[in-house]
């Protein structure tokens, strides 16, 4: 038996952790943009507030997209609902407050991550040490993640947590692919240029998946292979399949423990087959924006179809 | 006034409890005893075991300072300090029944009648009601105070939501974390079944129409209370659910909890929210800490609220200093346990001796709790004995007052070695159809030399208290 407040809480604990761990990421990609091209930088800045749904409050507060601004707001800024240290926080309230639902281990791994970020965090944060501290919070977060999973049960509190995790993640991703639709476009990939290179690895970079994308796709950058990547992938843990497959996959699991199935289960079963069977050539035909653009509205409305159906509030 | 120190108390060495502990200490070395206090730190840091400070801007979560260096009580001080804490806890039940009933107490005149009519800790509601099982006070944490070798006092009596049993829990989990050596040299009983007798203790007191094992949770008013960290600490070690006002309500002549399958039944709620806020259609009708209507389930006997509302009554201040009489009413014997002598400042001579010897007396205010709102005589300054004069002159029946005791010390390790600062004591009691008592408690030590304030929202710290199996 599990509260509804308490299901709330681990999913949202664990979407904040994700987009911590995300926004590190996300950084990290515009920073290495930032250095390898450098008159490009603040256009860079730009989209990299744009995929952290982040260039409103942004633009309120400052004129300039240079590194230390733009890090320092996603890093550091308190104001900002979605920075690193707002999202550790956020997600510590959270872990306190279901705390009886966690075990020991995950629960301090929360409770130390939160300490030792807030103490990077203090001040502002000289260029020279950006990447050791985008290091750090990627390793906080992947320690809470070890020890989530070397430790709970495979119960509905596992399903609740995965659940926030996997729609906060596809959501991230969704949101990158958005902001560079236009690089990926079939019609801009026959030029061909340097600066797409840039812009596609750039893509790659900021879910970590630059490396692996050779892997799989061994040589060149190509579009459709980027965006197939990324979107289709079932194999890739930050795609969009994946995610679905994992989310589906819970909510399954909830609808067999309780012996009752929800809108939630239909809607998700349906985001998922059509990722699922989908091609990337349909999706470019039919339009990559207004594919990215109806997925991010999906995946939002199953999470406040969840909320509903598990009593969240 | 030199105190009685429970482990030095002369030139000659330790005292027996003491002895064996004092032998495995000659053998530290210093510098590692002090490296083990910093990993008691981290390790509380490390497990949130903090409290908030109210009154604070930063809502600061801060540690209890916690002292490696445990208090010690042999088996023989325990098993008296035990008969005086039973026969105290049954006495205090049958007259919050008697109270709540046909009074007959005030009827045979031991009790002035204002005390009870005059006194907002008792609660007209609870007129003619019974609890499941009889029992008002489940839960209870008796301050005590030591004064010498044979002398014990009880300081006051918590009857109502008492805190810090997490406490000493932790504390020994983090002195067997530390010195596990330490274990197996002393012989020391164990507390650590203190939430399965909890949960026991709670489920014997179900309402009788539920067959089976009842559904218990534990009442938060949520993370930022002061407490929040014991609240969760004894739903997960009880294994029970933590429930907020938020999550409760009344369904079908039952309180329910939302949760992700739909409202499911409680039977037992261990409540850590006050009277006050329990239920906004009978106390404080601003309340979102409580269950609107849950008084009327409880009327119907549906659910068992532990503590039951208006304990207060019992551990009131004023009535305090009655307890000797109540202990011989209701039990029929001389308490084992006595009371300090105490002035009630409503009685105008003993008022009128407060205000000459406020210098060297301890006045409290009646509803006060906390450490918060009272006089230490002999440490106040002449200005603060004035400014409380005149409190006290408005409101007399407020106060009471008590002698400074000069309460017993035990060690702490300070950067300059061991020194004495003053120690209370407050074992928890469970009561259903029995009563039992951990051996062990907590232990609360004023860290600053010479004060008598042991409250941790004062600066005060714990230790480990040891109840030795000889």
């Amino acid at each position: 038996m599990l509260l509804g407040r308490t299901a709330n809480g681990l999913y949202w604990m664990s979407r904040y952790i994700e987009r911590a761990d995300n926004m590190a990421r996300l950084i990290d990609a515009g920073l290495r943009m930032a250095l390898t091209r450098t008159q490009n930088a603040s256009e860079e800045w730009n989209s990299v507030l744009l995929s952290a749904g982040a260039d409103v409050a942004f633009s309120q507060k400052y004129t300039e997209y240079t590194a230390s601004e733009v890090s320092d707001f996603l890093l550091r800024d308190t104001t900002n609902p979605s920075s690193v240290i707002s999202s550790i926080e956020t997600a510590r309230n959270n872990a306190r407050m279901v705390r009886t639902a966690l075990t020991r281990e995950t629960w301090e791994s929360i409770n130390e991550a939160w300490m030792s970020l807030k103490r990077l965090l203090a001040s502002p944060i000289d260029e020279r040490e950006l990447p050791k501290v985008l290091d750090a919070i990627k390793r906080e977060t992947a320690l809470i993640r070890g020890s989530f999973f070397g430790t709970m049960l495979r119960n509905e509190i596992f399903d609740f947590y995965q659940i926030g995790t996997y729609i906060e993640r596809a959501d991230n991703t969704a949101r990158i692919l958005d902001v560079k639709y236009y690089v990926l476009l079939p019609s801009i990939s026959w030029v061909g240029s340097t600066l797409d290179n840039y812009q596609w690895e750039s893509i790659l970079r900021s879910v970590s998946a630059h490396r692996s994308y050779r892997w799989v796709y061994d040589a060149d950058y190509k579009p459709s292979n980027i965006a197939d990547y990324l979107i289709l992938n079932s194999r890739m843990p930050r795609s969009l399949t994946f995610s679905y497959r994992f989310i589906t996959e819970h909510l399954r699991a909830l609808a067999q423990d309780y012996g009752e199935l929800h809108s939630s289960h239909a809607m998700s079963e349906r985001i998922y087959s059509k990722l699922k069977n989908g091609s990337i050539k349909d999706i470019f035909d039919a339009g990559l924006h207004e594919f990215l653009n109806d997925f991010i509205c999906d995946n939002q409305v199953l999470g406040d179809q969840v909320a509903l159906d598990y009593s969240f509030h | 006034m030199t105190a009685f120190d429970e482990m030095f108390p002369g030139a000659s060495g330790p005292r027996r409890p003491y002895a064996s502990y004092d032998q495995w200490l000659k053998d530290q070395d210093p510098g590692r005893l002090t490296e083990k206090m910093r990993d008691a730190e981290s390790v509380f840091r490390k497990t949130g075991i903090t409290f908030a400070v109210y009154g604070e801007e930063e809502a600061a979560e801060r540690l209890i300072p916690f002292d490696i260096v445990p208090r010690i009580i042999s088996g023989n001080e325990w098993r008296r300090l035990t008969l005086g804490i039973e026969q105290r806890v049954q006495a205090l039940n049958a007259f919050l029944d008697d109270i709540y009933h046909r009074q007959e107490i005030l009827r045979s005149g031991r009790l002035p009648r204002e005390l009870i009519a005059n006194n907002v800790a008792f609660l007209p509601e609870m007129i003619g009601l019974r609890p499941p099982a009889g029992v008002y006070t489940h839960i209870i944490g008796v301050d005590i105070v030591r004064i010498s070798e044979d002398e014990f006092y009880v300081l006051e009596d918590n009857a109502r939501t008492p805190s810090g049993v997490s406490y000493m829990l932790e504390n020994r989990e983090t002195m067997m974390q530390l010195f596990p050596e330490l274990f197996k040299r002393v012989k020391v009983r164990p507390v650590e079944n203190y939430p399965q007798l909890l949960r026991q203790s709670l489920a014997a007191v179900k309402p009788h129409n539920v067959a089976g094992a009842p559904t218990i949770a534990v009442l938060t008013p949520g993370s930022f209370n002061s407490a929040y960290f014991e609240h969760a600490f004894l739903a997960d070690q009880m294994g029970v659910q933590l429930v907020e006002g938020q999550d409760l309500r009344v369904v079908d002549g039952h309180v329910a909890m939302r949760t992700t399958e739909g409202y499911k039944q409680i039977d037992v709620l261990y409540r850590r929210v006050d009277d006050d806020y329990l239920d906004p259609l009978t106390f404080r009708a601003d309340s979102a800490l409580g269950v609107p209507g849950i008084m009327d389930v409880y009327r119907a006997g549906n659910i068992t609220i532990a503590n039951a509302p208006g304990t207060g009554i019992a551990d009131d201040k004023a009535i305090y200093s009655y307890m000797p009489e109540i202990i011989e009413f209701y039990t029929g014997r001389k308490p084992i346990l006595g009371n300090i002598p105490t002035w009630r400042c409503s009685d105008p001579s003993s008022l009128s001796y407060v205000q000459e010897h406020l210098h060297e007396l301890v006045v409290k205010e009646v509803h006060g709790s906390g450490g918060y709102g009272m006089l230490v005589g002999p440490a106040a300054s002449k200005k603060e004995r004035e400014a409380f004069a005149k409190k006290l002159a408005a409101r007399p029946s407020n106060y009471i007052a008590q002698p400074t005791l000069s309460l017993s010390t035990c060690p702490i390790l300070t950067e300059k070695g061991l020194a004495p600062r003053h120690v209370d004591l407050r074992p928890f009691v469970l009561v259903s159809d029995r009563i039992q008592i951990v051996p062990g408690g907590l232990t609360r030590v004023a860290l600053k030399e010479g004060s008598l304030v042991v409250n941790s929202s004062q600066g005060g710290g714990t230790k480990d208290t040891w109840v030795l199996d000889d």
